[in-house]
């Protein structure tokens, strides 16, 4: 009996082996990459990295290799960023509650979770074209206000989905109980979602402000480049992406490696905030009841 | 009772007097209703935006598709903005070849890697991959971009090229052309195959936890039933655990031809450029969204151009659209059968 199947049982736990071996090749690979990612950034762009290069904005042939910095970008994006994320906040808060609230898991609910799930896959070079009709529909020109509009829309859905997952897991009983004690659904939805949504709030707000902050292919459209940090909202504003893009673009070898520390500079941003939210959501959901 | 009603009320007491005067039900009513229509008028919003997005951009390009035939635009591979030329195949197919490559090197690993998380790591490792995997998504596409000019080209140029032209090059002349997809035209390492790896890379993330979600559907009772008859874990996956999750597993891939479909900054950067219908994947190409944000600079000066670039971005949306809503259906349709059971 044993030596009978012993060919049979060999052969599918050699291909158990192989397969296992094989799986832990390509998780090596897939997270490998990152490492891989972040080591030649940082290995290309840190001896370029100065103390000029975040506290100064371009001088004069500074895209010649001359004095200067990237401040403009750095403040520039910071502000997109922001601004589109606080818009995005205005719309994207409303929708997880009343998905809560009001939709639920019903036919609706599935409706608009399906067309966010459709817009967040909408690229970027979409909503900056469609963000560059609007802004000749409305007669603006690029700035600061028409990146902010379409990094919005960017962000809307991303946001919203964080926080619509966080607030699915919500136990039903809450909000029975505040039904049951005679709250209407928009004191249920102000009282007792809000409170257990804060951590998929914060989740969201940096999750869409790093999104925001990455994006080159809207901005690009909506809020032109510039050397100077912008005044007023209707001024075009430079972004960390594009100063990565452009500066790479140059014949320069100095100006290409200032890109490749702005390239550090934008990562190390984002990194920072993709990790901050994860500590920052791990911290606040301690204080929601599962 | 006797003791307990008099603090009851008291308490009571104490309230409406801290309180002031509460809002009437009336008053409460009609602002339930209120909050109701708003939250109602602003969930509308993304839904709306899918149609208002494709609408703006069908108008915007109405002047060029109203004169030139659909056919002449998507088939056309002379692209002559200043002659009035627009065709589109070269861009359509740069996009697709990029795609293509992207997604046929990702699909791979990625399923592998879905498996082992799902189905055998430990939850150590699987608290480590998360946070990675997460990383690798939040990176921006343009520092994936810097990697690929830093890191891909010069890979793809010193040690792909070569190899492949050893190997699988001779091959092709040996046999006349049949394989001539490996065929090195212009070693610079600028190219497809590039923006393929890079691509690759970019949307393993989203293919990894689509996929691991889907698995994650599976009951375990069908698992277990499999172990207890003697299978191993891998015949459990394959005869048991694959066939259920086919369909999700095909909208992950989708999911991810959509995404590599729309990438833009990385993609631009490192696949030359060249507007010319590719014949090997190591020749330039120049994808429909490297068209679009390259060229916006210029778009008001010459007669269709705007249009000709806005109805690239349109199209480009609609294959975007029709691939994302297929893939979503049948996700959610599987993510709910975990809920309900």
């Amino acid at each position: 009996m044993g030596i009978l199947t012993k060919k049979h049982w060999q052969r599918r736990h050699l291909m158990e082996a192989f397969i296992k071996f094989i799986m832990r090749v390509s998780l090596f690979i897939v997270t490998g990459a990152l490492g891989l990612i972040l080591w030649i950034v940082v290995v290309r762009g840190l001896p370029a990295l100065s103390w000029d290069m975040v506290t100064k904005i371009p001088e004069g042939g500074y895209y010649m290799g001359k004095g200067g910095g990237i401040l403009n970008a750095i403040i520039g994006s910071l502000y997109l960023a922001a601004g589109g994320t606080f818009l995005a906040m205005l719309f994207s808060v409303p929708i997880a509650m009343y998905l809560k609230t009001y939709l639920g898991d019903s036919k609706w609910g599935h409706y608009v979770r399906l067309s966010l799930d459709v817009l967040w896959g909408i690229p970027s070079i979409v909503y900056g074209a469609f963000g560059f009709t609007l802004m000749i529909a409305l007669g603006i020109r690029a700035s600061l206000l028409a990146g902010i509009i379409v990094l919005a829309l960017i962000e809307l859905p991303i946001m919203t989905r964080a926080m619509d997952e966080v607030i699915r897991r919500m136990p039903v009983d809450l909000e029975h109980a505040a039904l049951a004690l005679g709250s209407t659904k928009f004191e249920v939805a102000l009282r007792v979602v809000t409170r257990q949504m804060l951590p998929g709030i914060t989740t969201a707000i940096l999750l869409g402000f790093g999104r925001g902050i990455g994006d080159a292919a809207s901005v690009l459209f909506t809020a032109g480049y510039t050397d100077r940090i912008p005044t007023s909202l209707m001024r075009p504003t430079a972004s960390l992406p594009l100063a990565v893009f452009f500066q790479l673009g140059s014949p320069y070898p100095e100006v290409q490696q200032r890109g490749y520390a702005a390239a550090l500079i934008l990562t190390i941003i984002v990194l920072a905030v993709s990790l901050g939210s994860r500590w920052l959501s791990a911290r606040l959901n301690k204080y929601t009841i599962k | 009772m006797s003791q307990l009603t008099p603090t009851f009320s008291n308490q009571s007491n104490k309230k409406t007097e801290g309180r002031g005067d509460r809002p009437s039900v009336t008053l409460r009513t009609r602002q339930d209703h209120l909050a109701r229509r708003t939250f109602f008028i602003v969930t509308l919003l993304p839904v709306l935006l899918i149609l208002i997005v494709t609408i703006a951009l069908f108008i915007r390009s109405w002047p060029i598709l109203n004169a030139y035939p659909l056919s002449d635009l998507l088939f056309g591979n002379v692209w002559k903005p200043t002659n009035g030329q627009f065709g589109f195949l070269p861009f359509i197919l740069g996009t697709f070849w990029v795609s293509t490559v992207g997604i046929i090197l990702a699909v791979p690993p990625c399923l592998l890697t879905s498996i082992y998380l799902a189905e055998y790591a430990h939850t150590k490792t699987r608290s480590i991959a998360k946070p990675v995997l997460d990383l690798l998504a939040a990176i921006p596409p343009v520092v994936y971009g810097v990697w690929g000019l830093l890191a891909i080209v010069p890979f793809v140029d010193k040690v792909l090229a070569p190899l492949s032209d050893r190997w699988l090059g001779a091959v092709s002349t040996g046999l006349n052309t049949s394989v001539s997809i490996f065929r090195v035209n212009q070693p610079t390492g600028f190219g497809i195959l590039a923006a393929g790896i890079v691509l690759a890379v970019m949307i393993a993330p989203l293919i990894i936890s689509v996929m691991y979600e889907i698995f994650s559907t599976v009951p375990n009772d069908l698992r277990h039933a499999s172990l207890a008859v003697g299978a191993t874990q891998w015949q459990t996956i394959r005869n048991i655990v694959l066939p259920q999750v086919a369909p999700g597993i095909l909208a992950a891939i989708v999911l991810g031809a959509s995404r590599a479909l729309g990438e833009t900054i990385a993609v631009l950067m490192v696949v030359g450029n060249i507007p010319q219908v590719p014949t090997s994947i190591f020749d330039s190409a120049y994808p429909l969204p490297a068209l679009i944000a390259n060229n916006y600079g210029e778009m008001m000066s010459i007669p269709l151009y705007d249009a000709a670039l806005l109805s690239a971005a349109l199209v480009l949306l609609i294959v975007i659209l029709i691939f994302n809503i297929l893939s979503m259906l049948v996700i959610q349709r599987m993510l709910r059968r975990k809920w309900a059971s």
